[in-house]
């Protein structure tokens, strides 16, 4: 276990000496620009919406008093959503979309002996393979964004669809008691979990021994230890935030 | 010209390559030869940087490896071409774009300066016609060929070949032979081949180390191969009947 995180810390120093050429750099930087980002807005905003749709009706189903106002199905939906939904449930979610592409696709290169061929070449293949990936995924708040917004849009959907509120106390309770510097938060923690979906799986995809087998095994673990770490990650960003 | 000496490497204690010492000459194909597991790969991979050996020196033209400065090594790095077993072509770019990768990574030529140099190495080994497919689009003999232009196009001192033939019917793998041959002819490198095909050996084999269980078991040329009473030698190189044949024929002649 020490080995391994020892060994992360080294690839990532690795990441960033003697770097690949800008105008080739900049080609990477793009094309993982559109199999990362852009081509995972599709499934967030997907499951945004209907999960967003979800949280409003057991909010608005679980709630039930003379006392509590309508507006708190609204309230409860920004909550979960821009809290812990968007950032942590999406990371979880790309951990296994974005990971496991990361993973297979630095993993075959590896079978296929195409790192080797890299670095015969003289060319340092963690720098040209990881550095795109890395700064590709510090995008990755622009899709939590579409996610808070979907998210939300889903749940007020949900609640007129369903009857259980008004539009007008939904978006009373989306607006009561705002602060910015939860938006700011989940940022912060899209931002750690970003570092961690571009890195861990390019670890475990770039140190993989083995065939076409391991590159599967591979992808799993490199899916399970993105997992865990994302968990953790957000644990000690929110009792540090909140706490 | 390469020379080893002394090149040991162990993994977990287990000697993979024991000692070995040779010579690999300018402008001629050298093949090493020996059973799966006898130590060719491992040779290869610390030739090219990719192992450290445990103990004993390589000398590139007389300059010894380890004594080389990062720089040194970079440039050393680009003065070696190297053709994998599988070919180890990059899967998303086409034919023409894994030839021009090199040049477009290690220089500052002008994008049509590059063109041109890919081009011309693309039409020495014929798949001018396949400058544009992708490499699953093409046949493994073809792949072969852009992985041998692709290493070298940037006009390499040394070049590595990790059993070139492999995986290809006879007559493809003597083309792919042959055109590893005469470029080294006409580029005066020096070509180190791993391989295990007698055919290869009996075709381009200039000069020839037989590896058995990571030891130097014997060298010299294809003419020597013939006459060679070393029973290891002879049990593999001649395992086949048509080989015992050709070498009945040439020894009574």
């Amino acid at each position: 276990m020490l080995k391994h995180i020892g060994a992360y810390f080294l690839m990532l120093r690795m990441v960033f000496v003697k770097p690949t050429k800008a105008n080739v750099m900049y080609g990477l930087i793009f094309k993982e620009i559109q199999d990362l980002i852009i081509g995972s807005l599709g499934i967030v905003c997907f499951l945004s919406f209907f999960v967003g749709g979800v949280v409003s009706i057991q909010t608005a189903l679980n709630i039930d008093g003379e006392l509590i106002p309508e507006s708190l199905v609204g309230f409860a939906t920004r909550q979960s959503i821009i809290l812990e939904f968007a950032p942590t449930f999406m990371a979880i979610i790309l951990a296994g979309k974005v990971g496991s592409y990361i993973t297979s696709s630095i993993g075959t290169m590896r079978v296929t002996e195409q790192i080797d061929a890299l670095e015969v070449m003289g060319i340092n293949s963690l720098n040209y393979l990881i550095f795109p990936k890395l700064v590709a995924m510090t995008l990755l708040p622009i899709v939590i964004i579409f996610s808070m917004f979907l998210g939300i849009f889903g749940g007020w959907a949900a609640t007129i669809y369903g009857g259980f509120s008004s539009t007008a106390a939904f978006v009373e309770g989306v607006q009561m008691d705002f602060k910015p510097f939860h938006v700011f938060y989940a940022f912060i923690k899209t931002f750690l979990f970003a570092i961690i979906l571009a890195t861990i799986p390019s670890y475990h995809g770039y140190y993989m021994r083995g065939g076409a087998l391991d590159v599967g095994r591979a992808s799993t673990v490199s899916f399970v230890w993105c997992s865990v770490v994302i968990i953790v990650v957000n644990y000690f960003t929110t009792h540090m935030f909140f706490s | 010209m390469i020379r080893l000496e002394n090149i040991q490497k162990y993994f977990d204690h287990t000697a993979v390559l024991k000692g070995i010492t040779t010579e690999f000459e300018k402008g001629k194909t050298n093949l090493v030869i020996g059973q799966s597991g006898s130590g060719k790969t491992v040779l290869l991979k610390i030739l090219l940087g990719l192992f450290t050996p445990n103990k004993g020196e390589i000398y590139f033209e007389n300059t010894p490896f380890s004594s080389m400065t990062d720089d040194e090594h970079r440039t050393l790095r680009r003065e070696i071409g190297m053709v994998f077993q599988g070919s180890a072509l990059f899967d998303s770019m086409t034919v023409l774009e894994n030839v021009l990768f090199p040049i477009r990574m290690l220089t500052k030529l002008s994008e049509s300066e590059m063109i041109a140099q890919a081009e011309s190495v693309i039409e020495r080994v014929n798949l001018s016609d396949a400058r544009n497919k992708l490499p699953n689009e093409i046949s493994g003999g073809m792949q072969k060929r852009v992985a041998i232009a692709r290493a070298v196009v940037m006009r390499p001192k040394y070049l590595f070949c990790d059993e070139p033939n492999s995986g290809l019917d006879p007559k493809t793998a003597i083309v792919i032979d042959n055109l590893i041959q005469e470029i080294t002819h006409e580029n005066n490198i020096t070509t180190v081949i791993n391989s295990h095909d007698m055919n290869s050996v009996m075709e381009i084999g200039e000069t020839i180390l037989f590896l058995e269980n990571g030891g130097k078991e014997w060298e010299g040329t294809k003419d020597n191969i013939f006459k060679t009473d070393n029973e290891a030698v002879t049990d593999f190189v001649y395992s086949s009947n048509l080989f015992k044949k050709v070498r009945k024929l040439y020894l009574e002649n």
